[in-house]
């Protein structure tokens, strides 16, 4: 279980998170939704230590992370598995050799096994002879899946997928909607989703949380995210232009161009 | 801030952007710093790195031979015709020998070699670095349980120290060579008499300080660099920048750290 208490965070003068909480339960999927810039990638870089927040704990069974030096967080980071934005695949490796990457790190198998157990995992995100391929021949959505190869390969018990749809089209984002789905079911997996994706949230999410001026407004069931009262929240997830997020930025173009 | 710029006198305008410059460089030099001191304690850690340090090496020294030689060839050459002009004017064309020897080991083939360097590696360096920070490839590292000082800046790092030295030796060779040639087949000179003045005030401290130069060159490309590069954001733009300012403060700290170092050393 992670759970966040009082997270903040500032960049200069911007206030991102401002004394965020989130509980996140063992085996389940929370998304995190919330619009562009509003500190969706902040708050999962937080979680896994890429970012050092100003105040508040984040707890991975009961320990706190923030206040662990370099050498622990080596060690629990080990328990994360990370699908990046643009899967941010190394470039200058073959796709096999991306997925062993942690898998020979950690000498985790003999040399002479490795390459079986890269297929494997190629396999569980229904890839396959596609070792000697170079990054860049790939598209996104099979960069996505090699990203996400790469995540579970060390077999974390923790992922964090940051906007893992965003940029594909709709039949290839399904796809991975399925694969986050069915990576929970067997691996058994707590993760966190980002994204603004409405219909992906929907799918894959056991329970929605809304971030907004940085403080989590609402976490519910998906259900009870599509039926909220909360206005801020139903103008997000209903997609409407006007509403009281934009009401408030329009007032403040209304009063800057004055 | 509360007033508006515009309300500002020009001097003042002039101070504030000042001190802005001295800050950010001063925050700069104690980040490069304190990523030497990081490159340090990575190399005692194990895993050793060594296939990426030995893949860096190839990347300095072996693809950078080419035009480190054609541009100490050069210097040698044009050193010879200037100072064979020059002391032909007092009749003491005999010392021409000695002068290319003693600038090309001394300051020239190390200077130059680092300013090559600088442009060449120090702008791949910085490229790479950058573009990995701007597609998250270094976030993704930390998440794959590595350290990414350790597995990219340690490795440039080292491999930029034990090469430029090596880079060094084979461009004093060929400036002197160079001068050689040009002085003995252009511009007449006898070629014992020449070699002779070469071996003559030659001391081998001359040419080991150059390579220690070279050696600290080394290290302060590779670091300066791979800093600009770890720093970079904002997309390609944002590489394009780390680069450009790699390239610059590199090779200004060579020619700094080497008038610091000769007036140590000699």
């Amino acid at each position: 279980m992670i759970a966040i208490t009082g997270l903040t965070k500032h960049f200069g003068k911007k206030m991102v998170l401002d004394g965020l909480d989130l509980t996140v339960p063992k085996g389940k999927n929370t998304v995190v939704i919330g619009g562009s810039g509003t500190g969706k990638s902040v708050l999962i870089k937080c979680a896994v230590g890429l970012l050092r927040p100003d105040a508040g704990e984040i707890r991975i069974d009961g320990q706190d992370i923030i206040r662990m030096d370099e050498r622990e967080l080596v060690r629990v980071r080990r328990r994360f598995g990370m699908l990046f934005q643009g899967a941010a695949l190394f470039d200058s490796m073959d796709v096999g050799e991306n997925v062993a990457f942690v898998l020979r790190r950690l000498k985790m198998y003999p040399e002479r096994q490795i390459g079986e157990v890269v297929e494997e995992k190629l396999s569980m995100v229904g890839l396959r002879d596609i070792q000697r391929l170079m990054p860049a021949e790939l598209s996104g959505g099979m960069k996505k899946r090699v990203g996400l190869a790469r995540a579970i390969a060390s077999e974390p018990d923790i992922l964090l997928y940051d906007e893992p749809t965003t940029g594909l089209d709709p039949i290839m984002a399904d796809v991975i909607n399925d694969l986050i789905i069915s990576l929970r079911e067997t691996l058994g997996v707590t993760s966190i989703t980002i994204t603004h994706d409405m219909a992906s949230a929907y799918k894959i999410a056991d329970h929605i949380a809304m971030l907004y001026k940085g403080k989590i407004i609402e976490v519910g069931t998906p259900e009870q995210i599509r039926t909220t009262s909360n206005p801020v929240v139903a103008q997000f997830v209903q997609g409407r232009a006007h509403g009281p997020i934009t009401d408030e930025s329009e007032e403040f173009v209304r009063f800057v161009s004055r | 801030m509360t007033d508006s710029p515009a309300k500002k006198s020009g001097a003042t305008r002039l101070v504030e952007l000042l001190g802005e410059r001295v800050y950010a460089m001063v925050l700069d030099l104690g980040a490069i710093f304190t990523l030497f001191l990081q490159v340090v304690t990575s190399m005692v850690r194990p895993p050793s790195e060594i296939r990426n340090i030995v893949k860096q090496m190839e990347e300095v020294g072996i693809r950078s031979m080419p035009v480190v030689l054609v541009t100490a060839t050069f210097t040698g050459m044009v050193l010879a015709l200037q100072s064979y002009a020059g002391f032909q004017r007092f009749g003491a064309t005999s010392f021409v020998g000695s002068v290319v020897a003693l600038s090309i080991t001394r300051e020239l083939g190390p200077v130059f070699a680092g300013l090559m360097v600088s442009g060449r590696v120090g702008a791949s360096m910085a490229a790479e670095l950058g573009t990995m920070k701007v597609t998250e490839q270094i976030d993704a590292l930390t998440t794959l349980a590595t350290n990414p000082v350790k597995y990219l800046v340690m490795p440039r790092v080292v491999a930029a120290t034990i090469v430029l030295p090596v880079l060094v030796v084979f461009a004093d060779l060929l400036g002197i060579v160079g001068g050689y040639f040009v002085s003995v087949y252009l511009m007449g000179a006898n070629p014992y008499v020449y070699i002779a003045k070469t071996y003559q005030y030659l001391e081998f401290k001359d040419i080991y300080t150059g390579l220690v130069k070279a050696s600290v060159f080394g290290t302060l490309i590779a670091l300066i660099s791979c800093h600009y590069g770890f720093v970079a954001e904002g997309g390609a733009e944002g590489v394009g920048r780390a680069t450009t300012r790699a390239v610059v403060a590199s090779s200004m700290m060579v020619l700094i750290s080497d008038y610091f170092m000769t007036s140590f050393m000699f």
